[in-house]
């Protein structure tokens, strides 16, 4: 049995799991039988596709089902091993913390029965071979997902999310329809291997990639694609916004990695500089809006667009690389892009379980109402603080080490020839030096208002620890995090064989380095060793606490905060979410928001309130989508009146456009 | 020499910027109360200050955590290491390989990081507004040093401190006017990133204006004697970044004879004076700037930064 079959077996498994769940009913039953049963089928899963990633294995499958003259094609190379272990790793972790999560959901029969498809859906995206399977498990992804996003669909919110979302996922899916027929041509070859085979013209490609960038871009949230990401991914109950945004977004990075660097061959230097100007604007766009937002899900959601536009930046650059013909710096910028994709997936789902503990523990998610719940949720708070840091690309964890890897991507692109890549890279790589540092305020600014200070609402004063599930799930990403982050080296090897059957280089072996160092090109240019580093800062601050305990006075007197002498017992004096991104609205935000502040102030005497107002404006929708918005409903409107005519008008219409046809026909002949 | 001069090089190091750096800062505040005609405290004060605030005892908030306890002791080890990894009198250090300089610059970003949390921890508004501040000043000064680095990168072909410091004293370096950028960018980011004037005033104690301050203002005793500690250490790191960099003269090569060491040191102490003073000259000759032309300022530094590696981007020659 190869492990392709068996993959396919856990899929299939996943898929028909809802059956004997609908069976048990609303019973508990039916939740331990759905989530214990995934935890189980990902782990399993995770372990074949691990394994075969490290053995390099290729295999290939065919199923009678699908379009009768290629069939339903699987095939499992190091890419697919790649992604499937993303998927599966997320999967088998937002399992085991719904199975403590789960008890919350009101109605769990909107979640149980498509869970597991989702689930499902993801990991055949990853397995097809040919253009027909791919499609119909991305669509069943996007459907499956929106059905969750619109399980809470009693709250307004949640339904125009879930309207934006559909609508999205149809405008991707058509992208990709039509991407995939353009690879095809005339001969309707949807087999991947036929695709590879029969290589596009120069001017085809390009469109394809123009189709991907607009397909893929969509599901991974690349801007000015990203306007439903925001929506959806917080509308989900949380293990399943864990996934949309720590794994779906990989699954179409996986797209978009498969179509442009697998099917359509050689590309040309200026895919790298579209790519790339993307991905910069992505990442910063996604963190300013992050920064911004009240709600602790919706700032995880935008930031997880911030990661995908530091992805894509590498994705890009490994284009560049490829198109100039330098394997070996193309093979350490996709590893970059790679890792980064591994490493988000494991700290956004840590941020986005902890997001739900806080839910669950505290009953809301909106940062001015919490504060304070490191006291009340200890273990919740520790694994939050951890997915902050390393989300923030801080050493020694392991957001640094994928960040890094782009940087020196960079600093090899001065050999790139073309002038609008001499010009575009540095933009682009201080436009991801923004980011990552506007990262680090967006996640002070989460982890502060939420965990830290005093709490803001009775119910955060009695918010609770959550259950043991939940806290395994949290604390076992906790320890992924940090193993990813000081021993990257293992991670780097192991996506080695992927970079080298994409673009033909590899980052040179890390495994025999002293030290586990890392090292991308050659020691004397650069290496980082976050064990050293974490291992450093471990016994200086304990030399440092040592020192202190030894020689400083060890009294301690709990007293009322100081706070200049005027402390405010009320807790709604402490700084809020707005207040604290006030600073950086001004800087950046009149050019990226429009954002206006309106201060009035009573004249002396007169007891009128002081009031101030902040306006932000979302200028992307404004500019892109309310015009289409607009334009829809004005022809919508004018075609309305062809529903109300008489029935001689229906004839004389017909009448009409048969003539009409007849004389094309004519003339065409 | 061999492991034995590397460790001792490696360990006399960091006893050395530790022992430095109060007394830099000292020296700072001495030349800054000549200049305006007044005596000045002692250079040993910042020593007795640490004393001082090390036998107090502390005052917790009531709302503190155990964040705000651990904080102190994080801050001070990530800058501690940071500093212990960018040359100061020799470049032979045993583990500089074990983090470039995007790395020591990722260090000082993490001892932020932890500093403006506990700003927030107590949940007074005072920290807020020194966090939030914070987190904004670095938000611009951290891309500025990064674009610093690329430029420095881009020339000396490697992020490592010490290749980088080899290459500024090989003869192939000549005048660049993006050499001339980094410099003055690197030291607007210096300024900006240790809290001096015209960005934010240590000596300030007038609370709208804080930036720093009001992040530590919870803090007493020990922590505080931790912090305040750290603090020096940063602008002491800044200093030597600048001198290995910029005035790399002095610096002993890996596996020089105990003279060429002795030497190092000698230069070093001299870089730190020079540098001293010149930081109290600028800060006597400039006012402080309101808080929103910060960006402004910093911005500058990003610009110049940026510009300076687009030049090498477009330069065809002499890139490695």
């Amino acid at each position: 049995m190869t492990p392709l079959v068996v993959l396919l077996g856990a899929a299939g498994g996943l898929l028909l799991l809802p059956l004997p769940t609908l069976a048990l009913g609303q019973s508990g039953l039916g939740r331990w039988l759905t989530y214990g049963g995934a935890t189980a089928v990902c782990a399993a899963a995770l372990g074949v596709a691990l394994r075969s990633l490290l053995l390099g294995e290729i295999c290939e499958a065919s199923l009678p089902l699908g379009l009768p003259w290629i069939g339903a094609r699987f095939r499992l190379d190091p890419l697919a091993s790649a992604f499937l272990v993303v998927v599966d790793l997320g999967g088998a972790f937002a399992s085991l913390y719904a199975l403590g999560y789960g008890r919350h959901e009101p109605e769990p029969s909107r979640v149980l029965p498509f869970y597991t498809p989702f689930l499902a859906a993801m990991m055949l995206v990853v397995l097809a071979a040919d253009a027909f399977s791919f499609l119909v498990a991305w669509e069943l992804m996007s459907v499956a997902s929106w059905a969750l996003a619109m399980a809470h669909h009693r709250e307004p919110r949640n339904t125009q999310a879930g309207y934006v979302y559909l609508l999205m996922a149809n405008f991707g899916a058509l992208a990709l329809l039509l991407c995939f027929g353009l690879l095809a041509g005339p001969s309707g070859a949807y087999a991947f291997d036929a695709i590879k085979a029969h290589p596009p013209t120069s001017a085809t490609a390009a469109l394809a990639l123009g189709l991907t960038i607009l397909g893929a871009g969509s599901k991974a949230g690349l801007v000015p694609l990203h306007v439903w990401l925001p929506l959806a991914h917080p509308a989900a109950p949380s293990h399943v916004s864990a996934l949309m945004s720590g794994v779906m977004t990989k699954v179409a990075v996986y797209a978009f990695v498969r179509i442009v660097f697998d099917l359509v061959g050689a590309p040309a230097p200026w895919w790298a500089v579209a790519v790339l100007i993307l991905g910069g604007l992505t990442a910063v766009t996604g963190v300013l809006q992050a920064l911004m937002q009240r709600d602790l899900k919706r700032l995880l959601a935008y930031s997880t667009v911030e990661n995908i536009g530091i992805v894509f930046v590498g994705l890009g650059l490994a284009l560049a690389f490829r198109a100039a013909a330098m394997p070996l710096a193309a093979g350490l910028a996709l590893t970059a892009a790679l890792l980064h994709v591994f490493n988000h997936s494991l700290f956004k789902s840590l941020l986005f379980f902890g997001s739900g503990a806080v839910q669950s523990g505290a009953g809301r998610r909106d940062m001015d109402q919490l504060g304070g719940l490191i006291g009340r949720m200890p273990q919740t708070a520790l694994a939050f603080l951890a997915g902050s840091v390393a989300i923030s690309a801080l050493p020694p964890l392991n957001g640094f080490v994928s960040e890094w890897l782009t940087f020196q991507a960079i600093l090899l692109s001065p050999k790139l020839d073309p002038w609008s890549l001499k010009l575009a890279v540095p933009a682009v790589g201080a436009m991801l030096a923004l980011a990552a540092a506007l990262a680090a305020a967006c996640f002070v600014k989460a982890f502060g208002l939420t965990f830290l200070g005093r709490p803001r609402t009775q119910a955060a004063k009695t918010a609770r620890e959550v259950d043991g599930f939940s806290r395994a799930a949290m604390l076992g990403l906790v320890v992924l995090c940090l193993a990813a982050g000081v021993l990257p080296g293992f991670v780097i090897d192991t996506l080695a064989p992927v970079t080298r059957a994409l673009v033909g280089g590899r980052m040179p072996a890390q495994a025999g380095q002293s030290w586990l160092t890392i090292v991308p090109i050659a020691e004397a240019r650069s290496s980082y060793n976050g064990l050293l580093v974490l291992v450093f800062v471990t016994l200086s601050a304990g030399l440092c606490a040592l020192a202190i305990h030894e020689l400083a006075s060890r009294r301690v007197r709990r007293a009322p905060a100081w706070d200049c002498g005027a402390p405010d017992p009320s807790p709604m004096t402490q700084y809020t979410a707005d207040s604290f991104a006030q600073p950086i609205r001004r800087v950046f935000g009149t050019y990226v928001f429009a954002a206006r502040e309106r201060v009035e102030t009573p004249a002396p005497g007169d007891l009128a309130p002081a009031r101030f107002e902040a306006v932000d404006r979302d200028l992307i929708w404004e500019t892109l989508y309310a015009p289409i918005a607009g334009a829809v409903t004005f022809a919508a409107e004018r075609l309305n009146r062809l529903q109300f005519l008489t029935i001689r008008a229906y004839l004389g219409l017909v009448f009409l456009a048969l003539v009409t046809l007849l004389l094309v026909l004519a003339l065409w002949g | 020499m061999g492991l034995i001069g590397a460790v001792a090089v490696q360990g006399g190091q960091m006893a050395l910027v530790l022992a430095l750096a109060p007394a830099l800062t000292g020296l700072v505040r001495k030349v800054k109360a000549r200049l305006v005609r007044r005596q000045g405290a002692p250079l040993l004060q910042p020593y007795r200050d640490l004393w001082r605030l090390m036998r107090k005892e502390v005052v917790l908030a009531e709302s503190a955590s155990w964040l705000f306890r651990a904080a102190p002791y994080l801050i001070f080890a990530g800058t501690w290491v940071a500093a212990a990894l960018v040359p100061t009198f020799a470049t032979g250090l045993m583990f500089s390989w074990s983090a470039d300089l995007i790395a020591i610059m990722a260090l000082l970003g993490a001892a932020r990081f932890f500093l403006a949390l506990a700003g927030m921890d107590v949940g007074a508004s005072f920290g807020g507004i020194g966090s939030s501040r914070e987190v904004m000043i670095a938000s611009i000064a951290e891309p500025a040093m990064l674009m610093i680095i690329f430029s420095l990168a881009l020339l000396a072909g490697s992020t490592q401190l010490s290749t980088v410091a080899s290459y500024m004293l090989s003869s192939n370096v000549g005048l660049r006017v993006t050499l001339a950028l980094a410099l003055v960018a690197l030291m607007m980011v210096a300024i900006a990133e240790n809290a001096r004037i015209p960005v934010d005033n240590p000596a300030t104690h007038l609370e709208l204006t804080m930036v720093h301050e009001a992040m530590v203002l919870e803090y007493s005793g020990r922590h505080l004697a931790v912090i305040e500690l750290a603090g020096f250490l940063k602008l002491l790191l800044y200093v030597s970044l600048i001198g290995c960099v910029f005035v790399p003269w002095g610096l002993a090569p890996a596996g020089a004879p105990v003279q060429a060491h002795l030497i190092g040191i000698a230069a070093y102490v001299g870089k730190l004076a020079l540098a001293a003073v010149l930081l109290a000259l600028f800060e006597t000759a400039v006012a402080k700037m309101r808080l929103f032309r910060v960006p402004a300022f910093l911005g500058a530094a990003f610009m110049m930064a940026i510009l300076g590696a687009l030049l090498l981007f477009v330069s065809r020659g002499g890139l490695r």
